[in-house]
């Protein structure tokens, strides 16, 4: 009944966060310039010659490794340093209530920023005729990416009062996830360990699943990938959030 | 309203709460005394519903705190120890932000809101962020929000701390007020704060409950309760001391010198009505014709109970 106005009043809290502190516009700024050197300079966008904004993914999980966990870092750790998590936990909310709702303002925050790139879609449309389904793909999937990302750092962020810590530990996670699928990684791997053992390893990482969306496939399989990396590690967050009150 | 039955709370190896059991109704101010670290905080933590119990049961309003949350939360108003709040919202987001997880929307959110924020005088800083506060505003918004939507039951953890000495007379006068018709726990290291507020006190120490009654009731067993002070010009001590010595426990002369003698006189064991044994040492005067300047009767003192109470025996023999 009370669900939806919870998580909603929960969210608007958060993510108002964001933007009274200096860190949205901290982070969006940063978000963009590295995007656009990224993009145009280290991904060659014009010496490539060709109508896509390949250039512009490639880069993405790399990007978010280091400013994904930023944007997270501070969810639960900033509530457990200031005590308000005891506040908002005794009001009448279910935890997951609290959790989902974090979770969806940080996911808003990093959505946003994703649509601020625009500026590279008019450009790449302007100076050809890409293929927009591949471009819409290549969004979606990367919104998935953020979001699994996001969900990491809720989890890491309710470990520790300590928004340092925190960061490491999700940007480590990530890190494992982005390499366990990373050809250059999986091409060594193979030399001495099992071609099955790698692939199962493989088939764990976002670059796996995230290189599909770049194709402009919206496979199912890779979509429930990520949806299940999310749920996995915000129901952690809950077991980690129930722990420090059981004592 | 507040039902705790054999509340039990361990951490790890430590019981931090150990077998506690009391009620709080409607019109009742409990007042939660107790050293620190002795679990009045844990208590109300398990109260509000932070931390679940390791045994026992607590129910609020009839619903059971781990059956039920949500349902016992909603009746519940809560102010933590030490007054969080989120540091980068401002006064009035802040109490916004409570008053919607509180199910309030529309105008009677706005009511709510201005009632809260005049009740705790807030009107001067209702757009300033809360990190910019004074401890005394900080707590005030943080109590504001326990109020916000008119609970049946407050629980206050050291609504106090942390206020100069009008702040703290006013919250003691509004804790007071709302006692008439609300259910309140409040916890305070303050001992005339619990004289100025409560209508009951328990005292805790290492996680047992020791002492549960009225304020004169407490007081009622410190030693000094029903001893009589005189003074007088017209004798000496040591005559004094002669005269009284068959009336009294012991003696203690406060202060000799040209303005008189100050004299407290111990009653006897069982000399349970304070004014026959008053009235005896007035009789006695007129006999033996001392003036007495000033004839009063000690109500005993709450310090001297809570620490003869809560301090360890070892520590007790050496003072």
């Amino acid at each position: 009944m009370h669900t939806w106005t919870n998580i909603k009043a929960i969210m608007k809290r958060e993510l108002g966060g964001y933007f009274t502190s200096p860190v949205a516009y901290v982070f969006l700024v940063i978000f963009l310039l590295l995007t656009g050197f990224f993009t145009f300079t280290v991904g060659n966008f014009f010496e490539r010659g060709e109508a896509s904004l390949v250039s512009f993914f490639t880069w993405h999980p790399w990007l978010y490794l280091f400013l994904v966990p930023a944007a997270g870092m501070r969810l639960w750790s900033e509530e457990r340093r200031l005590g308000t998590i005891e506040l908002l936990l005794t009001m009448p909310v279910t935890p997951w209530q609290a959790i989902v709702g974090k979770f969806l303002a940080s996911w808003l925050f990093m959505i946003l920023a994703l649509v601020l790139t625009f500026p590279v879609w008019i450009t790449v449309n302007w100076l050809g005729s890409p293929d927009n389904g591949v471009i819409i793909a290549g969004y979606v999937g990367s919104a998935l990416l953020a979001g699994a990302y996001l969900a990491i750092s809720c989890m890491t962020s309710a470990m520790t009062r300590n928004q340092v810590i925190s960061f490491i530990v999700s940007v480590m996670v990530c890190l494992f996830l982005i390499l366990a699928g990373y050809t250059p990684v999986t091409d060594l791997l193979v030399r001495w360990a099992n071609p099955v053992f790698v692939q199962t390893i493989a088939a764990f990482s976002v670059m796996t699943h995230f290189d599909s969306f770049q194709r402009g496939v919206i496979d199912l399989r890779d979509v429930v990938f990520f949806v299940a990396v999310m749920g996995f590690a915000l129901f952690t967050t809950g077991v980690v959030i129930r722990g420090h009150r059981a004592g | 309203m507040i039902k705790v039955e054999h509340l039990v709370k361990t951490f790890g190896t430590k019981r931090a709460v150990d077998d506690i059991s009391f009620s709080v109704e409607p019109g009742e101010v409990l007042g939660f005394l107790g050293p620190n670290g002795a679990g009045k905080s844990t208590t109300m933590r398990v109260v509000t519903g932070f931390y679940p119990p390791t045994s026992g049961r607590v129910t609020v309003g009839g619903f059971d705190v781990v059956e039920e949350p949500i349902a016992a939360k909603r009746l519940i108003g809560y102010l933590p120890e030490n007054a969080p709040g989120y540091a980068d919202m401002t006064v009035h987001g802040f109490l916004s932000f409570a008053a919607e997880l509180r199910g309030l929307a529309g105008d009677s959110k706005k009511k709510a809101i201005y009632k809260a924020v005049e009740t705790c005088m807030l009107e001067g800083v209702l757009y300033q962020t809360i990190d910019t506060l004074s401890k005394g505003y900080k707590h005030r918004t943080c109590l504001a929000q326990s109020i916000i939507h008119d609970p049946g039951i407050l629980v206050l953890d050291e609504p106090t701390d942390g206020l100069d000495p009008n702040q703290k007379h006013e919250v003691r006068a509004l804790i007071k007020r709302m006692g008439e018709r609300k259910a309140i726990i409040f916890s305070t290291h303050i001992l005339e704060e619990v004289e100025a507020a409560c209508s009951r006190v328990i005292i805790i120490d290492r996680g047992k409950i020791v002492a549960n009654g009225t304020p004169a009731e407490l007081k009622a067993r410190s030693e000094l309760a029903g001893a009589v002070r005189i003074s007088t010009r017209s004798a000496s001590a040591a005559a004094l001391n002669e005269k009284l010595t068959p009336f009294a426990k012991r003696t203690e002369v406060l202060s000799e010198g040209a303005g008189g003698v100050a004299m407290r006189i111990y009653p006897v064991a069982g000399h349970s009505r304070d004014a026959e044994f008053a009235a005896s040492i007035v009789e006695l005067a007129q006999r033996e014709n001392w003036k007495l300047d000033e004839i009063h009767i000690e109500e005993g003192r709450l310090d001297e109970v809570f620490r003869s109470i809560t301090l360890p025996d070892t520590i007790k023999r050496a003072a």
